[in-house]
């Protein structure tokens, strides 16, 4: 409670609210702190009022032989994510929590989630309200049950002040490429940092998993909490609603250019060949598993290249149900759950390349696990999987 | 650790998220992305705009304190809960006091790199003696 009231000191609040749900980040093995930090609590007796999710932690719990790091580190990473399940959070470990139909708060519920990309879709594509709660913070909230009345629980800081609008050489072709999504994400958040943006300029209704490419990436390159993009988002049915019906601090164009260039920054110049291919950052859903497999088709991957899927295990589950598990297995991809590729050291060829879909893969990798990354789409990953080395299309790319 | 935090400070021309941006075994800023990369935070006055990216900085800094490696003070241009949080189960753990000051705009801007300050007891700026 002491983190509640000093949380609240923090954000001005004057009262606290209750939240329904909780979506704990501090799973994650960071060091001795993360589990002084836990026992602490258990030995005080505390439990999890509310229902609570589990982010990814540090090894696959199912899957341990994956784990290429020292023991230590995952030994204590696995007893850090059984801690928190004693202190009776459900053992989900997964960064996309809004993948399970039963952890999903609906539009307006008030919640405390951690996890950059989960707080993002949390507020911006489910309507839910979470402020940005970070390690511990998300555990106090969970056994309080309570959270500072600030920030993003309220109406008025959820209207976006910053319109960003898609500038006319950014052709059609692009705008419904997977691959833009990433890569707008890290230019929102250079842009809007810790401001409530909206995009204008994409087509209505875009699906949830580009949404969370799109969320993800912001919160890696900016402080990204909420943002709206006109018809794809519930706070934005049109671009006047998510402005709140008032004019914007300011109107900003995003040209090719400019997302030419946060592409290519996320890709490094290597002569190395492709060691491996990262999909699934944030976990994949089971809509990307069944799409990965439609890609792979009979094609099988590469013996010199390891394709590496990341999932949630109740995803898994699912997935091995519609055997859409054994169809990636059977092309030679590996499926890793519980943890994730660009955080953990499971890569088996750390020698080569790593190429990735994921803006937010690409953007902490290198530091994270220390390889060389390349970015492209998902058709591009597959393609080059299969290939044997690094293979894009650029197309969609060219000036409108 | 001294009752009154100082040390000299490192001011960043851009935020930095702690996890993947700082190895809390060496205080070395390790962030790709990161101007300023190379650099190291231990026992630095740590002025930058803002906080950014992952929810696991509140970890990051905690752990720091534990192995010695956190930055002295920080100084945030807006108000950083991750980063609050962080410092204040830092002192809740191993009796390590961060303090987190938020100075908005001009006055971060004034605040120039590597000079010696301690900090008050209301969060103000003052150099060493």
């Amino acid at each position: 409670m002491r983190l509640v009231v000093r949380a609240a000191e923090v954000t001005g609040a004057d009262r606290l609210i209750d939240i329904t749900r909780a979506h704990v980040d501090a799973c994650l093995y960071h060091g001795e702190a993360s589990v002084h930090f836990v026992d602490r609590l258990l030995a005080g007796g505390a439990r999890t009022s509310v229902r609570t999710t589990l982010n990814v932690g540090a090894v696959d719990l199912l899957h341990p032989e994956l784990f290429r790091g020292d023991r230590r580190t995952a030994d204590r990473g696995r007893l850090l994510m059984d801690r928190y399940r004693a202190l009776g959070a459900r053992p989900t470990y997964t960064c996309a929590p809004y993948q399970l139909a039963d952890a999903r708060p609906a539009v307006g519920e008030q919640v405390a989630w951690g996890e950059s990309n989960a707080i993002a879709f949390c507020n911006s594509v489910l309507g839910a309200r979470t402020n940005r709660y970070g390690d511990f913070i998300d555990v106090a909230a969970a056994i309080t049950g309570r959270v500072p009345d600030a920030g993003l629980h309220r109406d008025e800081p959820r209207r976006a002040t910053l319109v960003l609008r898609l500038a006319s050489d950014v052709s059609p072709r692009l705008r419904d490429d997977d691959a833009l999504f990433g890569v707008l994400g890290i230019v929102l958040g250079r842009r809007a940092g810790s401001a409530v943006a909206v995009i204008d300029g994409l087509r209505p209704g875009q699906s949830e998993d580009r949404l969370k490419a799109l969320g993800a990436a912001a919160a890696s390159s900016g402080s990204v909490a909420l943002f709206h993009v006109v018809g794809s988002t519930p706070e934005a049915p049109s671009l006047d609603d998510a402005l709140g019906h008032r004019p914007p601090a300011a109107v900003e164009l995003i040209g090719l250019d400019e997302l030419r260039d946060a592409r290519d920054e996320l890709s490094m110049p290597s002569d190395e060949p492709l060691g491996a291919v990262a999909l699934g950052t944030p976990h994949a859903s089971l809509a990307e598993l069944e799409r990965y497999a439609a890609m792979l088709g009979e094609r099988h991957v590469h013996p010199d290249v390891e394709l590496l899927i990341s999932t949630g295990r109740e995803v898994l589950d699912r997935a091995a149900e519609r055997g859409i598990a054994g169809r990636l297995r059977a092309a030679g991809a590996g499926l890793l759950v519980d943890t994730c590729s660009y955080l953990s050291p499971v890569l088996r060829r750390t020698g080569g390349v790593v190429m990735t879909d994921s803006a937010k893969w690409a953007w902490y990798g290198h530091a994270n696990v220390g390889v060389t990354v390349a970015f492209g789409s998902t058709a591009d990953c597959i393609r080059s999987a299969v290939a044997g080395r690094v293979r894009r299309d650029d197309r969609a790319w060219s000036a409108a | 650790m001294s009752e009154i935090p100082c040390g000299r400070t490192l001011v960043l021309d851009e935020g930095l998220s702690l996890w993947g941006g700082m190895d809390p075994g060496t205080g070395e800023l390790i962030d790709p992305h990161h101007p300023q990369r190379g650099a190291n935070v231990a026992g630095r006055v740590l002025v930058m705009p803002s906080g950014r990216g992952s929810s696991s900085s509140a970890s990051v800094l905690a752990e720091a304190a534990r192995a010695g490696t956190a930055p002295a003070a920080i100084v945030l241009g807006e108000p950083d809960l991750i980063l609050a949080v962080g410092a204040a189960v830092a002192e809740e753990l191993y009796g390590v006091r961060i303090p987190v000051v938020v100075k908005p705009g001009a006055r971060l801007a004034r605040i120039r790199d590597g000079v010696e300050v301690r900090i008050g007891p209301r969060g103000g700026l003052r150099p060493a003696r």
